[in-house]
């Protein structure tokens, strides 16, 4: 009995290091490559539209000022910032590398449970991950262009991480739970969130126009999508080949 | 008994990597989305608007 115990128990034995080490290799290589095309998505899609709205938050140009203002003024062209560019391009590796480890976690989980881990079944991982992290808390607090009128940061935050939280869960069952009554839950804590409602401001105070608003929103979510998807379908993929490869050096 | 000990070690294994592995992103994604210190929020600034994540 007390062999059992002890390697159950045991937090650095062999077994652990090597499974482990192939969620981590796998979330690396899945994070870096859909974090680095995220990135450029980013870059070409939404950095525009982003940098268009700073003008009116700087005050640069301004909406119903009486004046007519073009929709289309000069914009500094794609990458014309390169340290700022640079910046995006790292943080957007490091957030998918953060979403990796998450999701190749899970799906080492839902492998032990016999269900099969792959770049097609990871296609779904990414898209049961978009709702997580983007669909779910941007359905309430929609991605904000710079300049929106928020809420206090603070607030939202911890809004965001119950909605992404629930959601998840949400996510898990309605993949894994089978019967009706997971459905029902799942269900639940997709609308608990937003009927209870996310932190909004107090009065409306955004000088950005509407149209850049609602472009950024739907740029925000489109990259997204893509973004995961991609993600979710290399874990799959980087996870299977680590397997493979685990099992031939062992 | 060598095969029970070793499913149960195989079980643990997984169950204590993959905890590992979701703090661990959770860490990631909480330093380079919500951490609100000034050198790290101007940094990741556009990452944070285009993801989605509440950033003012």
């Amino acid at each position: 009995m007390t062999p059992l115990m002890m390697c159950a128990t045991q937090p650095a034995s062999p077994a652990t290091k090597t499974m482990f080490s192939r969620i981590l290799t796998s979330a690396l290589f899945a994070g870096a490559a859909a974090g680095l095309i995220a990135a450029l998505l980013q870059l070409v899609f939404v950095q525009p539209v982003l940098l268009h709205a700073e003008l009116y938050e700087s005050g640069e140009l301004v909406h119903f000022g009486g004046g007519y203002v073009s929709a289309h003024p000069e914009l500094p062209g794609p990458f014309a910032e390169p340290m700022r560019d640079a910046l995006s391009v790292v943080f957007s590796m490091l957030t998918y590398t953060g979403y990796a480890l998450v999701l190749v976690a899970l799906m080492s989980l839902a492998e032990r449970q016999g269900h099969e881990v792959n770049a097609r079944t990871g296609i779904l991982w990414g898209l049961a991950g978009f709702v997580t992290f983007h669909f779910a808390p941007g359905l309430s607090l929609a991605p904000e262009v710079p300049g929106v009128a928020a809420a206090e940061i603070g607030a939202r935050q911890i809004w965001w991480t119950a909605t992404v939280a629930a959601a998840g869960i949400a996510m898990w069952l309605i993949a894994f739970g089978g019967n009706v009554a997971s459905y029902v839950i799942a269900a639940i804590l997709l609308m608990a969130p937003h009927l209870i409602g996310a932190p909004e401001p107090d009065s409306f105070a955004g000088p950005v126009p509407t149209e850049i608003g609602a472009l950024f929103a739907a740029r925000a979510f489109g990259v997204g999508m893509a973004a995961w998807v991609l993600v979710g379908s290399f874990a799959g993929y980087f996870w299977q080949s680590e397997g493979k490869h685990a099992s031939v050096t062992a | 008994m060598t095969t029970k000990t070793l499913k149960a070690s195989a079980a643990g294994s997984t169950y204590l990597s993959a905890l590992f592995a979701v703090v661990l992103g959770f860490g990631i994604i909480t330093v380079a989305g919500h951490v609100q210190a000034s050198a790290l929020h101007d940094a990741a600034h556009d990452v944070r608007h285009a993801t989605g994540f509440p950033c003012h």
